[in-house]
């Protein structure tokens, strides 16, 4: 059995703040962690493995397209007792938007080879969680998003919860499967003293255009059909007014604005 | 003040201060108000690999010694010494086996601790046998393949909750001291059970607690070392664990001094931040000068083990003596300089000073250590006046 995990790093959420004049994100200085819903996906795989046992020999990859600096977030998924850790990186991929990114790490899933792949639900600065499904459609498997319990797996089939607004479905795919989890999955572990050790140590597997067999064309900037036009933050609404008096008061006063303005 | 710690040092120490902060600190109030065993943490410690820091790599475990151990019991104590005091027994009861057990046992034994799959404990005080160890009743009797135990040992750290314990008993009443041997009990054995659990002062995490022999039957191959070497077993096993009292007490008061000062810089009295009073300012600057020293003593003495040094009994004598009278007077201190508020459960120091207590009495008290450096001392003396 062989897991794929597939790792974004991301800002800090908690930290990053919005330069008010260009409205990006002001990305200097901000830490970077492994995307949040992403500890899940790794927690999952791990449990998996762990799980099987020794019956079944499984091993766990952790994947992420990104810059070089990208590497530390390969090497602490390692520190949780991940195995193996390959790096898409590369002039020629950025500015991809999320059919490239999908492109891109589908042909690296199909070189490292995988029965299940695991992503996060979505990404906390992207947010647009399609790069899962797209990952799937690309490579022509089965997938079951948004995943709060996997409640069985074999060789061939997996049985997972999918969450739903109203409850959740139960729906059971055959392997090579993906699946995009949510928070509710699992809890991430701490990383253990021999991961650190061997993260310090790894060889991170780097893949380039040419390895993946990817075309430039379908790559990064020229391989996105849709950009980003602009990206502001909405004004903040003024001209709020608050009603004074006694309930009986405050309702007159409010349908009597109503009205004025044809609201009612 | 830099240690010179090593990449892996480092790296352990992060760890168990990572553990600290985010699994203790949340639910140590919690665990020392309801009395409960942290079984959450233990599991924690266990997947972060820490239970295997002092054990050889043969065994499953990190190949460190009392060093690494120390450092880790530090941060852990920082955060609370109930939970550090049922990870540090853990160590106190596995070093027989480590020290003097079997290759055999160790394989036995040795892997699932390292792995955090079973919990130690070690026996050796009795109702009538505290600080005079020499006095305990407890007895081994040989019988065919097997010794029959009977007895009961009192206030055993991780008593109920450990898989494997490593008890002293008596095999030969005639031979005194020479009569004591060290044993290795499983839970579930017929004729071992536990007696009353202990409601306490401090460390309300750990738990403390009677082990109960009835004609306890274990195989013959459970004795550790030979016949009559139970007091050797114990002694060096105390010698190698007392450095890691020591830490403990080293991480409460740094943990005291923390809160205390974060207290210090917000509390306004008289129109001033009670910090920029000079009666408060030398209060803590004892307390981090006298924690300071502590902390290298106590390193000083687990890197002097680690040497492989010959007699370690001095040395991890003092830096468990000054170490923890240091965490009993500093936590005290913290109280102190935050008034009132340090008196109330709202703030964590109240439990440090509660906690800091057991340290000078457990794993023999102060006054005992002292005992045992003035003997070392006396000993020292003599034979240098004899040389000459
Ligand atoms: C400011 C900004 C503007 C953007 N505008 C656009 C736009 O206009 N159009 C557009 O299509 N895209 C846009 N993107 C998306 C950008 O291209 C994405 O960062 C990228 O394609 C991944 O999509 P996502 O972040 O939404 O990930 P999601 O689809 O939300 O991520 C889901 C999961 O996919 C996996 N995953 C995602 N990215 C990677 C990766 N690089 N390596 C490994 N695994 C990964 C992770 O498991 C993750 O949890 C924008 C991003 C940003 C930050
Ligand atoms: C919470 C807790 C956990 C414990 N865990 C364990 C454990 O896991 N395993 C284990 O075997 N034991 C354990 N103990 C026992 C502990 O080691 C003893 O309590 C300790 O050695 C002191 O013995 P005592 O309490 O009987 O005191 P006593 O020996 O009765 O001493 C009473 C007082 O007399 C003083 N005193 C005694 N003799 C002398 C002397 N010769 N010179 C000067 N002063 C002296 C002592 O210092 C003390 O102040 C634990 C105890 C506690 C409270």
């Amino acid at each position: 059995m062989r897991i794929v995990v597939c790792i974004k790093q991301v800002p800090d959420t908690s930290e990053v703040k919005i330069n008010p004049e260009t409205g990006a994100l002001v990305r200097e200085g901000v830490p970077s962690i492994i995307n949040p819903f992403d500890m899940h996906a790794i927690e999952a795989a791990l449990s998996i493995k762990e799980q099987l046992g020794s019956s079944a020999a499984c091993s766990v990859c952790v994947l992420t397209m990104g810059p070089p600096q990208a590497e530390s977030a390969l090497r602490e998924a390692v520190s949780f007792g991940v195995d193996e850790a390959a790096l898409v990186s590369g002039r020629e991929f950025a500015g991809g938007d999320t059919l490239a990114t999908s492109r891109a790490l589908s042909a690296a899933i199909s070189k490292i080879g995988a029965d299940i792949i695991i992503c996060g639900k979505q990404a906390i600065d992207g947010d647009t969680a399609q790069v899962g499904p797209e990952v799937a459609e690309f490579l022509d498997i089965p997938h079951i998003s948004y995943v709060k319990k996997i409640s069985g797996i074999s060789e061939a089939v997996i049985r997972a919860e999918r969450m739903m607004d109203d409850g959740h479905d139960v729906v059971e795919a055959e392997l090579p499967c993906l699946i995009t989890v949510v928070r509710e999955l699992n809890t991430p572990r701490l990383p253990s003293l021999k991961g650190k050790m061997a993260a310090k140590k790894i060889e991170i597997k780097k893949l380039g255009l040419a390895d993946l067999g990817v075309s430039e064309e379908e790559a990064g900037f020229k391989g996105s059909p849709t950009q980003v036009k602009k990206i502001f933050t909405p004004s903040a609404r003024t001209g709020r007014r608050m009603a004074e008096g006694s309930i009986e008061e405050q309702v007159d006063a409010i349908i009597k604005e109503l009205v004025e303005r044809k609201c009612l | 003040m830099d240690y010179f710690l090593s990449e892996e040092q480092l790296m352990i120490k992060d760890l168990a201060r990572q553990i600290a902060v985010e699994k203790v600190v949340p639910v140590r109030e919690e665990l020392d108000e309801k009395e409960e065993f942290p079984w959450e943490i233990m599991k924690a410690l266990a997947q972060s690999d820490l239970f295997g820091l002092f054990i050889p790599e043969e065994y499953g475990g990190l190949g460190k010694g009392a060093f690494e151990l120390a450092l880790a019991v530090e941060e852990l104590s920082k955060a609370c010494v109930g939970v550090a005091t049922t990870y540090a027994a853990n160590a106190l009861g596995t070093y027989p086996l480590l020290l003097f057990g079997t290759d055999e046992q160790k394989k036995k034994y040795l892997p699932d601790i390292a792995a955090g799959k079973k919990l130690v404990a070690f026996g050796l005080t009795e109702a009538n046998a505290g600080s005079d160890a020499g006095g305990i009743q407890t007895t081994a009797r040989a019988d065919g393949d097997y010794y029959v135990l009977n007895g009961t040992k009192q206030w055993i750290t991780n008593g109920g909750e450990a898989e494997i314990y490593t008890v002293i008993a008596i095999t030969d009443k005639t031979k005194g001291a020479r009569g004591a041997s060290a044993f290795v009990v499983e839970k579930g054995t017929p004729g071992f059970t536990f007696g009353k659990k202990e409601h306490k002062m401090g460390i309300r995490a750990s738990a403390t607690r009677e082990l109960v022999f009835e004609d306890c039957k274990i195989p013959k191959a459970n004795i550790i070392a030979r016949e009559g070497m139970g007091f050797i077993v114990a002694m060096k096993t105390l010698d190698n664990s007392r450095a890691g009292v020591g830490a403990q007490g080293v991480g409460v008061a740094q943990g005291a001094i923390d809160e205390a000062l974060k207290f210090a810089r917000q509390r306004v009295q008289f129109g001033h931040p009670i910090i920029s009073f000079q009666a408060i300012q030398h209060m803590l600057a004892d307390m981090a000068t006298e924690t300071e020293a502590a902390r290298a003593l106590v390193y000083a003495a687990a890197r002097y083990i680690d040497s492989g040094a010959k007699d370690v009994t001095r040395a991890s004598a003092m830096a468990k003596l000054f170490a923890t009278d240091v965490a009993m007077r500093v936590t005290t201190n913290a109280v102190q300089v935050m008034g009132g508020s340090g008196y109330m459960k709202e703030y964590p120091v109240e439990k440090m000073m509660r906690d800091a207590k057991i340290l000078q009495i457990y794993e023999g008290t102060n006054q005992i250590q002292r005992n045992v450096i003035a003997q070392a001392l006396i000993k020292e003396s003599a034979a240098a006046s004899k040389g000459k």
